[in-house]
């Protein structure tokens, strides 16, 4: 079986600090993969990697088979790799329509760009509501919904969440989880970085810990809830 | 209502209200001619170039949201183009080769002008490109004090730009070989030469703020407003932002060396002093006054701050000498203090600019109702 994403011995550094220390990662087709870890151990590093946005010291990024070496960050997009960044970076002065409609930037078939922006008004009732509205003005946990849906009208192959739960109230990251869960059972390959570990392993069917810059774990989600390493260090029991 | 509210920028007038305009316009020059004299009409002359440059700024500024405070460059490229290439200039710098200096025609030198001053904008959006805010501002500012500063020197050792003095002579623009300095005559109606400027300025503004509607509209336009908001997200939406970013640049710096061509046909005669940092900060001010993002807006500060120093300057001293029976305090520092008091009053009251554009216009009413609530 061909791994979606494929990344051998990673390595990523700003200046003379690595922040990434040669991290192996796969993800299946169609799997949700969680990686977990706390603050600075170079999750949203490996992100911003994988999307382009940092150019890597070493390693190996494949996508479908084909190597990401040369390919700049918006060409990756049109690839179907997309990116939710950490602290959502909807365009506040945009509206959430308009956002949306910057989400398939890259694409330029307009039925179907029309369509998957009903279907993002579906998925996310509450984008209907306010879609003239400024994006500045939603609520957090509004925007991390734009955010994601903005993303899914580059209609992606691979998703990835920076950190969705951010800032957000118990009841929005409820809400939020469900509908990661509900693209995922729609078929879509997801990385999901997260600090907040139950909640991510809850949802995903693999997983990986990182602490400082390496890959200390790794294995299928219900193992790692269930793990003396994970409970202690991640989810104080 | 959805009319009004069109994509892109401010209310749109309907068409009938677009031919009155376009009338009224076109009767200016004469109306400004016959009320206010000959010398008003050469002010709006210079208005309209001030227009022209604003919303060339406004791209770079307005839409892609670089600051850049050096702008007024692309303006004396643009300038000196025209300069060197149509006067007698060019003979002292290289006798042997042009023993008259060069005069190529002015509509062979404006698309010159804007590819040149377009590679000048991408010369200072490379080195550029990862700074924002604050920091870019001060790059940009260094960048117009350099082109000023080498326009200022480049006499020695071949007198390319003839330094301080500047470069006179140079040729009056024709079309289809009338020349636009001489009153000409155009089936009966009597065309003195600055209401002829006055018509190829409005031309080529026109052809400005067409282009730069069709911008705002684009894809392109769209790409530089999410650069604006948020240049990681735009970039992970599949925008290559080097190359939108530099194209900014390049299309900001076009329409200012469009301009500066006309400037130098115009006035006959360039000089580094033209283009100071205070020239750039002006135009900047036009932006921002009349409302960054909006065409109109851009356009209406134009107007207002090119205006409003020459209202100034013909009513300060009569005024005084009539009520005091002498000139206490001279006009051009009366300028300075009222321009800033105007840009502090408008900042405080209205500080999306005299005409916002939509979205700050929405913005602003969003937060009021949010205090409301």
């Amino acid at each position: 079986m061909n791994n979606i994403l494929d990344v051998r011995d990673l390595q990523v550094g700003y200046g003379g600090i690595q922040a990434v220390k040669g991290i192996d990662l796969c993800i299946a087709p169609g799997e949700l993969v969680a990686l977990i870890g706390s603050n600075g151990a170079g999750k949203t590093t490996t992100l911003k990697t994988l999307a382009g946005l940092l150019v890597p010291g070493s390693g190996q990024i494949c996508f479908d088979g084909q190597n990401l070496h040369k390919v700049a960050a918006h060409q990756r997009v049109s690839m179907g790799i997309a990116l939710v960044p950490e602290g959502r970076g909807v365009f506040a002065r945009l509206s959430v329509a308009e956002n949306l409609l910057m989400g398939a930037y890259s694409r330029c078939d307009q039925d179907e760009i029309a369509a998957d922006l009903a279907r993002m008004y579906v998925l996310f009732p509450r984008l209907i509501e306010r879609k003239d509205q400024l994006a500045g003005t939603l609520s957090g946990g509004e925007q991390q919904m734009l955010a994601m849906a903005r993303a899914l009208m580059s209609r992606p192959r691979l998703l990835m969440l920076d950190e969705p739960s951010m800032g957000l109230a118990p009841l929005m990251v409820k809400k939020i989880f469900e509908t990661i869960r509900e693209v995922a059972a729609q078929g879509m390959s997801i990385l999901l970085v997260e600090q907040n570990a139950r909640l991510a392993l809850q949802v995903a069917g693999r997983g990986y810990v990182m602490e400082s810059g390496a890959v200390t774990l790794s294995g299928a989600a219900c193992d790692l809830l269930g793990s003396d390493a994970v409970q202690r260090a991640y989810l104080g029991a | 209502m959805k009319q009004l509210l069109s994509p892109g920028g401010g209310t749109q007038p309907t068409k009938f209200t677009l031919c009155l305009m376009f009338a009224a316009v076109l009767l200016l020059p004469f109306a400004t001619d016959a009320l206010l004299g000959r010398g008003w009409v050469r002010i709006m002359d210079f208005a309209m170039l001030y227009i022209m440059l604003a919303l060339g700024l406004n791209i770079v500024v307005g839409y892609a949201g670089l600051l850049d405070l050096g702008y007024i460059a692309f303006f004396a490229v643009g300038a000196y183009c025209y300069a060197l290439t149509g006067s007698p200039h060019l003979a002292l710098a290289f006798p042997l080769l042009f023993p008259d200096g060069l005069h190529l025609s002015f509509w062979l030198v404006v698309p010159l002008a804007a590819l040149l001053a377009g590679g000048f904008g991408v010369l200072l959006g490379a080195p550029t490109l990862r700074l924002r805010g604050d920091y870019l501002a001060i790059v940009t500012l260094g960048f117009g004090e350099i082109i000023r500063i080498f326009m200022n020197n480049l006499n020695a050792p071949i007198n390319l730009t003839n330094g301080p003095q500047g470069i006179s002579r140079i040729d009056p623009i024709s079309m289809a070989g009338v020349s636009l300095n001489a009153t000409q005559e155009i089936f009966g109606i009597v065309l003195p030469s600055v209401h002829l400027y006055f018509y190829l300025f409005l031309g080529f503004a026109a052809l400005v703020v067409f282009v730069s509607q069709r911008l705002e509209k684009s894809r392109i336009g769209r790409a530089w407003m999410a650069i604006r908001e948020d240049e990681i997200a735009a970039s992970s939406m599949g925008i290559n932002t080097r190359n939108l970013k530099l194209l900014a640049f390049a299309m900001g710096a076009m329409f200012g060396g469009v301009s500066g061509t006309l400037f130098a046909g115009f006035q006959g005669f360039v000089s580094p002093e033209s283009f100071s940092l205070m020239e750039s900060i002006m135009v900047l001010c036009m932006v921002v006054l009349g409302g960054m993002g909006n065409i109109y807006g851009v356009i209406l500060g134009g107007l207002l701050l090119a205006l409003l120093p020459e209202v100034l300057r013909h009513s300060v001293v009569p005024l005084q000498q009539a009520l005091f029976g002498k000139t206490l305090i001279d006009p051009e520092s009366l300028r300075m203090l009222l321009f800033g008091t105007a840009l502090i009053v408008v900042m405080l009251y209205r500080p999306a600019g005299i005409w916002p554009s939509r979205v700050r216009r929405r913005e602003l009413e969003t937060d009021e109702a949010a205090e409301i609530v």
